[in-house]
């Protein structure tokens, strides 16, 4: 039999027919949709007389533009809430589950799946929003899409793509202490650009990634996106399974003996052939911040940022251009630069272990003043564990208050918009001109060096405080 | 989505000479809260457009009166970043239906071909050709002809073949999009389903 990789085990598995000359028709297990990329696609579906094929593989929650303060008030901004009630009454038209603020399973779509039991090794996800790949991290494939594909998905269950190419990052080796999943992501994408994942589909092997704890490979699949590529994928394993068992939507008893079984065999043959391969040191890795307008354009937190010798063209114009918007120099060091902004949260970093490792670096130190920080859960059930496990309280001593669940600054679609010219450490995945409003500047870094910063105001090698 | 069926095109272009044109700058995020496919022209580029009190930003060059048309040529790696369609009907509702560049992020030409938006890929070179023509000639026509797959510069007659997945150049040339397709195999879906 041909040695095949574990992504072309789950997308042959998947694979209805390909067209000739074409794209494939891929089926798609689960549908996730947001208020802001669905509600043309319903309007589609209207206008072309459908109903939605598979109401019960579909699954709403409303993340992108909601309010992360007095979530139990209506929403102030009139187009928000209009968009909101917009999903809601389509999902209730169609027999969709809906996910609604203030209960107990809406959060980020990317964070709710994966704590509901939604998201499952093997499977195919989609969802109108490009960090779709966050799901990947189960060993599924899991990808972004336009409002069109929305359509598609809701007409008819299937989406129309053409088979990407496959590539393995390998990551070997261990960690150094402070350094986390958002930093071996922020480092591969300096290595490789902003393109270098393009037209690809990532599988991230290696030790330094299988001893990553599951919410470590959601952060890394997450990124994967900001390389070009369409997604990333962790074969399933022992922390994958372990993870999710017992959620609301895991199998039970006989059926998820099967699955185990199932699922473990998902892994890419020994002599399976990947288009590109890459393998890096895990023990080169610093903790990353990013001191331009793309997240490729980062830099070991103790670096300098880069001289433009050797670049010419526009491609030293593009460079020039977004030191420029950010304020800064060629050569100049990170360390030290000023911080008016601290923002934790986005399906990114705002899990459980995000808020652990970001509470754990604060206790018994207090806020800089004259920092912003905010602080947003990404779902409801890490908010009520934050709360349980005491680290609100902890937060409060040390001068931070948490806000409610919801995308907010990662691209402000809400009221959570950093001001202009102000500098922003932020844990979300974007760094580019005006994604946290407009003329913010981002850096985008782990909690750990968004903790340093927010208990010093600037710039800050957290492996100082470690 | 219904769109106009695209055959051949002859027209000026706008020069956008940016590396990583990113969809937050095609359309930022703020504009995304429409619930119908209309109107995202008016806010394409909204931040390099216009300035914050809504006056336009004069020396960006869709202010500018001397580039029409509508091919939009840009720097490398273009449409990079989020997965908003909206940048393609943004594009679209201005006016555009063809983008040059040399490099296009995934999704973004996924996007455009689904919404009657042409995306040609030509070689880097060929690129800083085009960029230079429009700079000694804001008034230069270029041909995009889909069905010979061919881009000309017709002041010189220099021209390149593009690439161009052959259902999708159906699917342009014809008006039709994927929904249409997928709709009419329910069957053959439905019987997928029972072997899983
Ligand atoms: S947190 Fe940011 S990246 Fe994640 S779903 Fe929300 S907007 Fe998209």
């Amino acid at each position: 039999m041909e040695a095949k990789t574990l992504f072309d085990k789950i997308w042959d598995a998947h694979e209805i027919e390909k067209v000739k000359g074409g794209p494939s028709v891929l089926y798609i297990d689960r549908h996730l949709i947001h208020e802001v990329t669905s509600p043309v696609a319903f309007l589609g579906l209207k206008t072309r007389g459908l109903k939605v094929f598979r109401p019960d593989q579909t699954t709403a929650t409303p993340d992108h533009n909601v309010p992360t303060t007095n979530q139990h008030l209506t929403i102030m901004d009139e187009l928000s809430r209009h968009q909101v009630d917009m999903l809601k009454r389509n999902c209730q038209e169609h027999d969709i589950v809906y996910h609604d603020l203030q209960t107990d399973g809406h959060g980020i779509v990317h964070i709710i799946g994966p704590e509901l039991g939604l998201t499952k090794p093997g499977m195919t996800i989609v969802c109108g929003d490009s960090h779709t790949s966050t799901h990947g991290a189960f060993g599924a494939i899991a990808f972004g899409i336009g409002t069109s594909e929305v359509e598609m998905v809701l007409a008819s269950q299937c989406i129309m793509q053409p088979k990407p190419k496959k590539m393995r990052i390998t990551v070997n080796g261990k960690l150094k202490k402070g350094v986390t999943a958002k930093d071996i992501a922020l480092y591969i994408i300096s290595q490789i650009s902003t393109s270098g994942g393009t037209g690809h589909f990532i599988e991230y092997a290696g030790s330094a990634i299988t001893s990553l704890s599951m919410e470590g490979r959601m952060t890394l699949c997450n990124l994967s996106i900001e390389s070009g590529a369409r997604g990333g994928m962790i074969a399933p394993d022992e922390t994958t399974i372990n993870y999710v068992k017992g959620r609301q939507y895991a199998p039970i008893g006989k059926d998820w003996d099967e699955a185990v079984e199932q699922w473990n065999n998902l892994k890419s043959d020994p002599d399976a052939v990947f288009d590109t391969e890459y393998t890096f040191d895990a023990t080169q890795i610093e903790p990353m911040i990013t001191y331009g307008t793309n997240p490729g354009m980062g830099v070991g937190i103790t670096q300098s940022i880069p001289k433009t010798e050797g670049m010419e063209g526009s491609d030293k114009n593009t460079y020039l251009k977004a030191l420029q918007y950010m304020g800064y120099s060629e050569g100049e060091k990170m360390l030290g630069k000023k911080v008016d902004y601290v923002f934790v949260g986005s399906c990114t970093n705002g899990r459980i272990e995000d808020f652990r490792a970001f509470t754990a670096f604060v206790k018994g130190r207090k806020k800089a003043q004259g920092v912003t920080a905010w602080l947003v859960p990404g779902s409801q059930k890490v908010e009520k564990q934050i709360r349980a496990e005491g680290l609100d309280k902890v937060l409060t001593e040390a001068g931070f208050e948490l806000r409610q669940p919801g995308c907010s600054a990662c691209l402000a679609m809400n009221e959570d918009k950093i001001p202009e010219g102000k500098y922003a450490v932020s844990t979300s995945n974007r760094n580019f001109e005006g994604r946290q409003g407009p003329g913010a500047r981002t850096m985008l870094a782990s909690p750990l060096t968004a903790a340093a910063a927010a208990i010093t105001g600037v710039i800050t090698d957290p492996r100082e405080f470690l | 989505m219904a769109y106009d069926k695209f055959s051949k095109i002859t027209s000026p272009a706008i020069p956008l000479p940016v590396e990583n044109v990113d969809t937050d700058q095609i359309i930022p995020a703020r504009y995304l809260k429409a619930v119908e496919r209309k109107g995202f022209g008016d806010n394409l580029f909204r931040d390099w457009r216009y300035n914050r009190d809504g006056s336009p930003k004069t020396e960006f060059p869709l202010n500018n009166p001397m580039y029409s048309g509508k091919i939009l040529i840009g720097g490398k790696n273009f449409g990079s970043g989020s997965s908003r369609e909206h940048a393609a009907w943004a594009l679209y509702d201005y006016g555009f239906r063809v983008v040059v560049s040399s490099f296009f992020a995934d999704i973004f030409k996924n996007n455009a071909l689904n919404n009657g938006l042409l995306p040609v890929v030509v070689p880097g070179e060929f690129l800083q050709r085009i960029f230079k023509t429009i700079e000694k000639n804001p008034d230069a026509e270029f041909e995009v002809d889909l069905q010979k797959q061919k881009f000309t510069i017709l002041e010189s007659g220099e021209s390149v073949e593009f690439e161009i997945n052959p259902y999708k150049k159906h699917c342009l040339q014809n008006g039709l999009d994927d929904i249409d397709y997928l709709v009419a195999m329910k069957d053959k879906i439905a019987a997928f389903e029972k072997t899983k």
